[in-house]
């Protein structure tokens, strides 16, 4: 139901139900906000967002309070401005005011409001919060002097990741946000998905960054410089950089990394189709066996650590294939390392991606041999952009160069897998292909692709029924077990940490907004739509891999690289 | 110990999350503090995570999360005994054994804490030993006082 209310001696149409600040956005009244995220319940702890409302003695929060049919509002009265400018100032009034060599400077929502409310000197001063730095998590580093408390990384942590890991402690001046018992990060229940980062407001919570190794690497002569990058990386490059993106960006991205100085340049998604055919082989094992214990795809190394510390009663369910970060990783440590004739120490090894977790991944149990990381360092989208610029590359301007073989190409199954469900969908394409020799109508994969935080479906293949479940986002874990509780089996079962798959990836630019995210998968879905070769036994590059350079390589034959093992994890939940 | 909260836990129902605070008051009457064994598992036996717990309970200067000392010293810190210098007697005694308020010392004999109001607004500055409660305390007179306990305690 419509009505009408007046705000700034302006009438405007107000559905039922809606809160101030919705009705005042849609009609292009913007007013700051903090602690405010779509999708969730508003606390209106922050204050950001008060206005003026004619009868109220006291300012009302924008965010939660519900309109109501009586309503004269005032948006930006002096007394409104005022109020939220002293917020602000507040909040200054111990921050370390280092901006300059903050993470999070030019990008920073904090910083933002302040120069929105024309914050020019400070007034208040309050004692600083000593530096309480937290590098101890090999994904997150927590700086705490510059956590303002909006409580958005607790909420999504409680509430999207379901890990909780982090929560406000002690009360009053006191107050911080930290792990359980005040523990460093990497003694907590933290699954590095990175979703936190996602949200903060300022730069209290950022990745580790890796880019100063990778920088020293690439000025040492006697080491060879490697990189692969997942299709996600160029999306969100293309996104950071202002420009479009489309497959040639690919070939352009190839051109600046080695403008950087990186020897060869792969594609993680080369290593995506070697993990797509891993499981589907397991999967084909799965089903030739008649098995009953459902398939857990371990692609999401955040899931991969949330199962181990939380339900470790599924760890063996989950498949023993890599990601395909460490597959690919593995393969330059071995395959190419070969070719070139060096040893494995003397390449290094960066990865970049989408993903948080894959921080902790590389340094994962048994993503070594002997001692030697297959990735050694692995940086976020954002990580990147600022090497690019580092580097003062112009990417307007530039030639449109091939990534390196053996991991030149990838199919867009590759692609697919960064979107929630895709990855089981290529999967399935794969098997199907396999088995009946044609490809499987996309068609049937339809209730995989959208529709809730878990969805399932019943696919034929010939003459079996799989039975595949999706959990988009780990909220979707509860359904799945009420699911299976009530006795329904699953062959094939895909787990990803991040809303919406790795489209939402915290190692992707700041800015993302929900139509971003939906973009992105846009995207993906076009290039799994438009793009010749969609299944990796297509591949001419994954091909060659399987049926020549695996064979002729007797360390390697085994296929043994690309499996790893996953093991409880003592944590304090 | 591990007994001992079992025991209590036994009396509550499980899942029950709203008998959390409940529950700890009675571990922390028992054990006299809230370890991380305790915790974890009323995190388990409630459904809550130990981040939640941990968080709830330092909102609240009753819980503590390391053992007590033997000798346990509580200073009133109330708008009466402030006045009358409570103050100085909470300074004389941070410099007498060493440590902040909430902590123990290393031998586990002395922690002492800072209460609001214990109740004798006209006896302040008032500070309470072991359940014993000692009427207008003077700084001077703390290493005495402390001196003795020390004594009573290598003695006991």
């Amino acid at each position: 139901m419509l009505f009408t209310i007046q705000v700034n001696n302006k009438k405007i149409k107000a559905e039922k139900g809606e809160t101030i600040l919705s009705a005042l956005n849609r009609n292009g009244i913007i007013i700051p906000t903090l602690c405010r995220m779509k999708e969730f319940t508003p606390t209106g702890a922050c204050r950001m967002c008060v206005v003026e409302v004619d009868g109220r003695d006291r300012l009302v929060t924008a965010c939660s309070q519900p309109v109501e049919e009586w309503m004269k509002i005032k948006t930006h009265s002096p007394r409104v401005i005022q109020a939220r400018k002293t917020i602000v100032e507040l909040l200054l009034s111990n921050h370390p005011d280092d901006c300059l060599y903050c993470d999070r400077n030019l990008n920073c929502e904090l910083q933002r409001l302040s120069e929105e409310l024309n914050i020019r000197e400070r007034r208040i001063r309050g004692r600083k919060i000593k530096p309480r730095l937290d590098q101890s998590s090999p994904a997150i580093v927590r700086e705490l002097s510059k956590c303002i408390l909006c409580g958005r990384c607790v909420r999504v942590c409680e509430e999207v990741v379901t890990a909780t890991s982090l929560d406000f402690i002690n009360k009053g001046r006191e107050t911080h946000v930290g792990a359980a018992m005040d523990r460093d990060f990497n003694f907590s229940s933290c699954i590095h998905c990175g979703q936190c980062v996602l949200v903060c407001p300022t730069g209290a919570l950022h990745e580790k960054h890796n880019i100063n190794e990778v920088q020293e690497y690439l000025h040492k002569p006697d080491i060879i410089k490697v990189i692969q990058y997942s299709p996600m990386v160029t999306v969100g490059i293309a996104e950071e950089l202002g420009m479009r993106y489309n497959r040639e960006f690919d070939k352009i991205l190839n051109a600046v990394l080695r403008k950087i100085g990186f020897d060869k340049i792969f594609t993680t998604g080369t290593g995506t189709d070697v993990c797509i055919t891993e499981i589907t082989s397991q999967l084909s094992e799965k089903i030739d066996s008649n098995s009953q214990i459902p398939l857990y795809l371990s692609a999401c190394p955040a899931w991969v650590k949330y199962a181990e510390q939380f339900i470790p009663s599924l760890i063996p369910q989950l498949s023993t294939v890599k990601s395909s970060q460490q597959i690919t990783g593995v393969l330059v440590k071995t395959l190419v390392a070969g070719q070139l004739g060096v040893k494995p120490e003397d390449i290094f090894s960066v990865s970049a991606t989408p993903c948080m977790a894959m921080k902790f991944e590389a340094r994962r149990d048994g993503m070594m041999r002997k001692g030697i990381s297959d990735v050694d360092a692995v940086l976020t989208v954002r990580e990147l952009v600022r090497l690019i610029r580092l580097y003062g590359i112009d990417t307007t301007n530039i030639e449109h160069e091939p990534a390196d073989e053996p991991m030149a190409n990838r199919s867009s199954s590759a692609v697919l897998a960064e979107v929630s469900g895709g990855l089981v969908e290529s999967v399935i394409r794969s098997y199907h292909y396999l088995k009946l020799k044609k490809e499987a109508d996309k068609q049937l994969f339809k209730k995989l692709r959208s529709g809730g935080v878990f969805r399932e479906a019943s696919v034929p293949v010939g003459e079996i029924e799989l039975k595949v479940a999706v959990v988009d986002g780990l909220t979707g874990l509860e359904k799945l077990k009420a699911s299976i509780a009530s006795g329904k089996k699953y062959d094939l079962i895909e787990v990803m940490t991040c809303p919406g798959g790795c489209v939402h990836g915290a190692g992707l630019p700041f800015s993302s907004s929900k139509d971003e995210i939906r973009s992105r998968s846009k995207l993906v879905y076009q290039a799994d739509d438009t793009e010749a070769i969609n299944l990796p036994c297509k591949s001419p590059t994954l091909i060659n891999l399987y049926e020549k350079l695996l064979k002729e390589n007797i360390d390697i034959a085994d296929k043994k690289i690309f499996y790893t093992h996953f093991e409880r994890k003592n944590v304090l939940l | 110990m591990a007994t001992d909260l079992d025991i209590i836990l036994k009396k509550y129902k499980q899942g029950k999350r709203e008998e959390l605070i409940p529950i700890l008051q009675e571990i922390q009457e028992e054990l006299g503090y809230l370890s991380e064994e305790a915790i974890v598992k009323v995190g388990g036996f409630l459904g809550l995570s130990t981040t939640k717990i941990y968080g709830l309970a330092t909102f609240y200067d009753r819980f503590r999360f390391i053992p007590s000392g033997k000798i346990k010293v509580s200073i009133c810190h109330g708008t009466s005994c402030f006045l009358n210098g409570s103050q100085s007697v909470i300074n004389k005694i941070k410099d007498e054994i060493g440590v902040l308020p909430g902590q123990t010392t290393r031998d586990g004999n002395f922690s002492y804490e800072i209460v609001s109001c214990m109740g004798g607004c006209h006896n302040g500055p008032l500070i309470n030993v072991n359940g014993e409660y000692h009427a207008h305390i003077k700084a001077e007179q703390l290493p005495e006082l402390i001196k003795r306990l020390k004594y009573v305690i290598e003695n006991d």
